[in-house]
């Protein structure tokens, strides 16, 4: 079993004009392989800063606190090192990278997980099986990555990554939003696979509660404000769906009229 | 005597009326002449020199070269059939039937080159397998080398050819191109030379009606390279894909110029140069004119430069003008982008493992693939595709 551990974290982001702005104030937060958190918050509150600072973006600074996985410092290791570690972000946005294939590109980055290149055979199967299972033509493959792709083009591949790519933690950085239903369903039964061989850890990073009658979480984080204010069980995130965010959202001072 | 454009006499250009406020001069009405004495010495403060280091041309800028005596080796690799090769005399016809120099150094090489290396093609002729013509510089101190190469492609013919420089050399020279009516030509041209040649060439292509071209420009080597395309559209329904590849080093000045000129209705041209850049003082140029004429009407035309600077101290420079002198365009437009590496794509690529190193060489050789692919000759895009991960791998980029 691995445990991925966040103590105390405190994240700075740059701005485009260079100025630092303090973003994660002390985030406490541990999972386990074969567990699914559930990170939950309004726009804005920081989820997002979470889950690049733990993949290493350079855009993002740690002023304090540590990430380490089963003990070993994240925070020293450089991007793709944290990849090799175990760990995997799937991203919001994922970038367009001109010129490389979906298939170069899996193959490349599964190398150099793995530490040799696959054998070609039995990868060609493997992938198209992964594919499949996510309804995508296999003309997909010859596509330059996310180029021209739709929004659930994207997330239909970033979830096949996740499943070829078999990360000991998984950040999914709100693959929910922007699907359709039927996408939702086919990249949630994506990460339930994932989630099936209970050697992943899922932290689920969403907005939204639709998610969670796909994906049923082990655990519910309240994310406001760049810190963690509630925690609990699945049925919080049912309560988030009934009440929304409003209660953990501090109520402006009181508007005083002197009449 | 030089020729201004609108006289008789071999001048390209026909008169033609500016409208008010019409710029004074563009690339196209330039003088034009073969006798290199018609114009004066290049200082550098020329529009058309402006980014040329004009004391790095051993004299080819002034007339104070000094002749090699033996600077240039052409050998034909393959001759397939339906194909000629042969040196002809600079008295043979074919020697400017196409080109009339623009610039001082192309009349230079005209007046001073004393053959042509001349490839026939016959009409109707589709040789399955490429015209290879190997260009060897003998070594780029023993003096200046002038150089003179035709291709004919006859009617209805269909080929490849490829010229690749080679070896080191002071070079200038023309190529004159004439793809006749309904044929097609695919030109790969390669510089690779060795670091300290300097070549300063012009491709001048003549396309009759309905013929095709498709131009691929592949510049990597030397220590200044100047490679000027012109492109003549002689009838209807001719079109011209013109690609470029290029790769500078440091202190490396590699320079395109392109023209594209619509005097005849119903023609296209796509244009589309890529530069990668590294390392301190690295230059490029590119230049992309595009003139349509009044009479063109029904032209489709569009260019687009794209460079990727990958260190400090290197230096793109990407102009496309666009003069178009009918209102009855299909269409014509232009981009030009110069960028570093996009951060997010290298992070997109590291968060799956890919150390940095090999993310940087999956971007770069994403960049060019497109265009390495418009080659369709996989000997020489591999040979390409292993110069471009040398260069990366020197630099460590």
């Amino acid at each position: 079993m691995s445990t991925l551990e966040i103590k105390d974290l405190h994240v700075n982001v740059t701005t485009g004009d260079g100025e630092e702005k303090a973003i994660l104030n002390g985030v406490n937060l541990v999972v386990n392989s074969g567990q699914t958190h559930a990170v939950m918050g309004p726009n804005g509150s920081g989820k997002s800063t979470l889950a690049y600072a733990i993949a290493g973006h350079p855009r993002y600074t740690v002023t304090s606190g540590s990430i380490t996985l089963d003990g070993q410092d994240v925070l020293a290791l450089s991007v793709d090192e944290r990849a090799r570690a175990g760990l995997f972000l799937a991203m919001q946005y994922p970038v367009e990278v001109a010129g490389v294939s979906v298939a170069n590109f899996l193959r490349t980055a599964a190398t150099a997980l793995r530490g040799q290149a696959p054998a070609v055979r039995t990868w060609v199967k493997e992938v198209k099986a992964a594919m499949d299972k996510l309804g995508m033509d296999p003309a997909f493959s010859e596509r330059n990555v996310n180029e021209g792709f739709s929004g659930g083009e994207k997330k239909r591949h970033e979830i096949l990554q996740l499943e070829l790519l078999k990360p000991r933690f998984a950040i999914l950085d709100e693959t929910d939003s922007g699907l359709d239903i039927d996408a939702l369903r086919v990249v949630s039964e994506g990460v339930n696979r994932v989630r099936e061989t209970g050697d992943t850890g899922v932290l689920l990073i969403t907005h939204y509660t639709r998610i969670l009658r796909y994906i049923k979480p082990d655990m519910v984080h309240v994310f406001v404000g760049g810190a963690i204010v509630e925690e609990g069980g699945p049925e919080l995130a049912e309560r988030l769906e009934a009440e929304g965010y409003e209660r953990f959202i501090p109520v402006k001072a009181a508007l005083s009229v002197t009449l | 005597m030089g020729e201004p454009i609108g006289s008789a006499a071999g001048a390209v250009l026909a008169e033609h009326s500016h409208g008010v406020g019409a710029p004074a001069t563009t690339r196209a009405q330039l003088l034009r002449s073969r006798d290199v004495a018609d114009f004066p010495i290049v200082t550098g403060r020329e529009e058309e020199w402006r980014f040329t280091p004009i004391r790095r041309l051993r004299g080819l800028s002034n007339g104070t070269f000094v002749p090699a005596p033996v600077g240039l080796s052409y050998h034909s690799l393959s001759i397939p059939d339906g194909v000629t090769v042969t040196c002809t005399p600079r008295e043979s016809a074919q020697f400017g039937a196409v080109l009339t120099p623009f610039d001082r150094v192309s009349a230079q090489a005209m007046t001073s080159a004393t053959d042509a290396v001349t490839v026939e093609v016959a009409p109707n002729a589709a040789p399955t397998e490429p015209i290879v013509l190997r260009v060897e510089g003998k070594g780029a101190h023993h003096g200046v080398a002038f150089g003179h190469t035709v291709l004919n492609v006859g009617a209805s013919a269909q080929a490849v050819v490829v010229l690749d420089h080679v070896g080191s050399a002071t070079l200038a020279d023309n190529v004159e191109i004439s793809v006749g009516a309904n044929a097609s030509l695919r030109l790969i041209s390669i510089a690779d030379w060795d670091r300290d040649a300097v070549q300063l060439q012009h491709h001048k292509a003549r396309l009759d009606r309905d013929a095709s071209l498709t131009h691929i420009a592949v510049t990597l080597g030397g220590d200044v390279v100047r490679q000027y395309t012109s492109v003549e559209f002689a009838g209807r329904g001719a079109q011209v894909d013109a690609y470029g590849i290029y790769f500078a080093d440091a202190g490396q000045h590699l320079e395109h110029r392109l023209l594209m000129d619509h005097g005849v209705p119903d023609c296209r041209s796509n244009v589309g140069y890529r530069g990668a850049l590294q390392g301190q003082d690295a230059h490029t140029v590119w230049v992309g004119d595009v003139l349509i004429r009044p009479e063109a009407t029904g032209t489709q035309t569009y260019e687009i430069n794209r460079n990727l600077v990958l260190t400090d101290g290197a230096r793109a420079d990407s102009v496309p003008n666009l003069e178009i002198q009918t209102g009855e365009v299909v269409s014509a437009g232009h981009a030009s982008a110069t960028g570093r590496f996009d951060d997010e794509q290298l992070f997109y690529l590291q968060a799956r493992g890919i150390p940095e190193a090999e993310a940087r060489r999956l971007v770069v050789r994403g960049f060019f693939a497109e265009l390495v692919n418009k080659i369709g000759l996989p000997d020489i895009q591999d040979r390409l595709s292993s110069a471009i991960e040398a260069r990366l791998a020197v630099r460590g980029v």
